[in-house]
C-alpha cells in the first residue's frame, strides 16, 4: 500500500476544500436569507423609488417579511415595485401602506409596510395603494431652503405695510 | 511583434493539445491523484497561513479606517467583500504560481533537459498525456479548493481578530458579513475567478516547462517565467473578470 498515504492526503485535501466552500456558502453569504416557503406577489407604485434595489428587504415593524423582486417604470412614469411577501407572515389587510425607508442615515433602502384595518386581506397580484415615496435628501434640503426664503420674504412683506 | 503572436499561438495550441490528450484512463487518473497530493494537498499550509494573515491585516487596517467614520460595525462587509471578490482568488492563484507552478515548470524543464520527454516520445508514449495532463488537471482541480481554504481562513482569522482583539460586536460582524455577500454575485464569482486562474496558472507553468530549452539555464528561465508570467496573467485576468462580471 505505497499509494495509500497519497490517496489519504488527496482525499483529506478535497474534503477540506469542499467543506470550506460549503461552510462559506452557508455561514458567510445571504443564502439563508432567501425566502423559504410559499410567497405571493403584490405591487406598489411610488412617485420616486430612490435608490431602492431589487432583493432589498420588505419589513413590517422591523421584521423582514419579504423582498423586492423587481423595479420597473410604469406608463405614468411612476416606479412600479413588485414585492414578494412570505406567506408565513400571515394575511395583511388590503389597506396596508408601503413606504420607502433608509436604515441608518446612509444605509440601505428598504420598504416598510404598515398594516391597516381592512378585514379584506391583500391577495396575490394586488396593488398597495397607500404609498410614500423615498425621501430625496437634495429635495428635502431644497424645500427647507425655499421655505426659509419664503418665510423671510413673508416677514418682509408683513413688515412693509406696518411701516 | 510576430514572435509575440507566434508565442500566443503556441500557447493556445498547447492548451488544445492538453485537452486532446485527456484520456481519463486509470494510469492517467492515478498520476493526477499523485499530482493533486504534490501540488494541491501540500499547498494547504501556505494557503491557510497566507489566508489567515491576510484576514488579520485586512481586519486591522479596515477597522482603523472604518472607525474614524464611526462605521466599525461594517467591518464584516469590508473584509468579506474584499476577500471574496479580489484577495481570495488572486492571492491564492499567485501563491499557487509561486509554490506549485514553479515546481511544475522546473520539473518539466528538467525532464526536457535530461531528455526524458524525448525518450517518452521515442517509446511512442505521448509525453503530453503522460506528464503534462496529470499536472494540468491537478492544478485545475486544486486552485478552486485552495481558494475556498484561503477565504475560510481569512474570514475566521478576521473574526477572531475583530471579536477578541478589537472588541467588535460579533453579531454585527457576522450580520454585516452575511447580508453583504451575495451567493451568486460574490461567492459564485470567487469560484469562477479561481477556476479561470487555475486553468491559466497550470497552462503557463506546464507550457514554459515543457518548452524549456534543454539546458540547466533553460530550466531556470522556465521556472522564473512560470512565476512571472503566471502572476502577471492572474492580475491581468482578474482585472478583466472584475470589469466584466460585476
Amino acid at each position: 500500500m505505497a499509494g495509500s498515504k497519497t490517496e489519504w492526503s488527496v482525499g483529506a485535501f478535497i474534503l477540506m476544500g469542499f467543506a470550506c466552500a460549503l461552510v462559506l456558502a452557508f455561514a458567510s453569504t445571504n443564502s439563508g436569507e432567501r425566502l423559504g416557503g410559499d410567497s405571493y406577489r403584490v405591487t406598489a407604485r411610488f412617485t420616486n423609488a430612490g435608490d431602492l434595489k431589487a432583493r432589498a428587504p420588505v419589513k413590517i415593524a422591523g421584521v423582514k417579511v419579504g423582498e423586492i423582486e423587481s423595479i420597473t417604470l410604469d406608463p405614468n412614469f411612476d416606479a412600479l415595485v413588485t414585492l414578494r411577501l412570505s406567506q408565513a407572515a400571515g394575511e395583511l389587510p388590503a389597506d396596508t401602506g408601503a413606504a420607502i425607508f433608509t436604515s441608518g442615515l446612509l444605509g440601505e433602502r428598504y420598504i416598510g409596510l404598515s398594516p391597516g384595518g381592512d378585514p379584506e386581506p391583500l391577495k396575490d397580484g394586488d396593488e398597495i395603494l397607500l404609498t410614500q415615496p423615498a425621501v430625496v435628501l437634495e429635495q428635502l434640503i431644497g424645500k427647507f431652503l425655499f421655505n426659509a426664503d419664503s418665510a423671510r420674504a413673508g416677514d418682509a412683506s408683513e413688515a412693509a405695510p406696518a411701516r | 511583434m510576430r514572435d509575440r503572436l507566434a508565442a500566443l499561438g503556441a500557447f493556445g495550441l498547447f492548451l488544445l493539445r492538453i485537452l486532446g490528450a485527456i484520456r481519463m484512463t486509470r494510469p492517467q487518473l492515478r498520476d493526477t491523484v499523485r499530482q493533486i497530493h504534490v501540488i494541491g494537498a501540500r499547498s494547504v499550509p501556505i494557503i491557510a497561513v497566507g489566508g489567515a494573515f491576510v484576514g488579520l491585516v485586512m481586519t486591522l487596517q479596515g477597522y482603523r479606517t472604518l472607525v474614524t467614520f464611526g462605521a466599525g460595525n461594517a467591518l464584516g462587509t469590508m473584509l468579506s467583500l474584499t476577500v471574496f471578490r479580489e484577495l481570495g482568488p488572486v492571492l491564492t492563484a499567485i501563491l499557487f504560481c509561486g509554490r506549485a507552478g514553479s515546481a511544475m515548470a522546473a520539473e518539466l524543464g528538467l525532464m526536457r533537459a535530461t531528455d526524458q520527454i524525448t525518450s517518452l516520445s521515442m517509446m511512442a508514449i505521448d509525453p503530453v498525456a503522460k506528464v503534462v495532463v496529470p499536472r494540468f488537471l491537478a492544478a485545475v482541480i486544486s486552485v478552486p479548493l485552495l481558494t475556498a481554504v484561503f477565504i475560510c481562513f481569512s474570514i475566521v482569522a478576521g473574526w477572531i481578530q475583530a471579536e477578541f482583539l478589537l472588541g467588535v460586536d460579533p453579531g454585527y460582524f457576522w450580520a454585516s458579513l452575511q447580508s453583504s455577500v451575495d451567493l451568486r454575485q460574490d461567492y459564485g464569482q470567487a469560484f469562477v475567478k479561481a477556476s479561470v486562474f487555475g486553468v491559466f496558472c497550470a497552462l503557463i507553468a506546464t507550457h514554459v516547462g515543457y518548452h524549456a530549452r534543454p539546458t540547466p539555464e533553460g530550466t531556470s528561465i522556465a521556472t522564473t517565467q512560470s512565476v512571472v508570467y503566471g502572476s502577471l496573467m492572474v492580475l491581468f485576468l482578474d482585472f478583466l473578470l472584475s470589469a466584466t462580471l460585476y
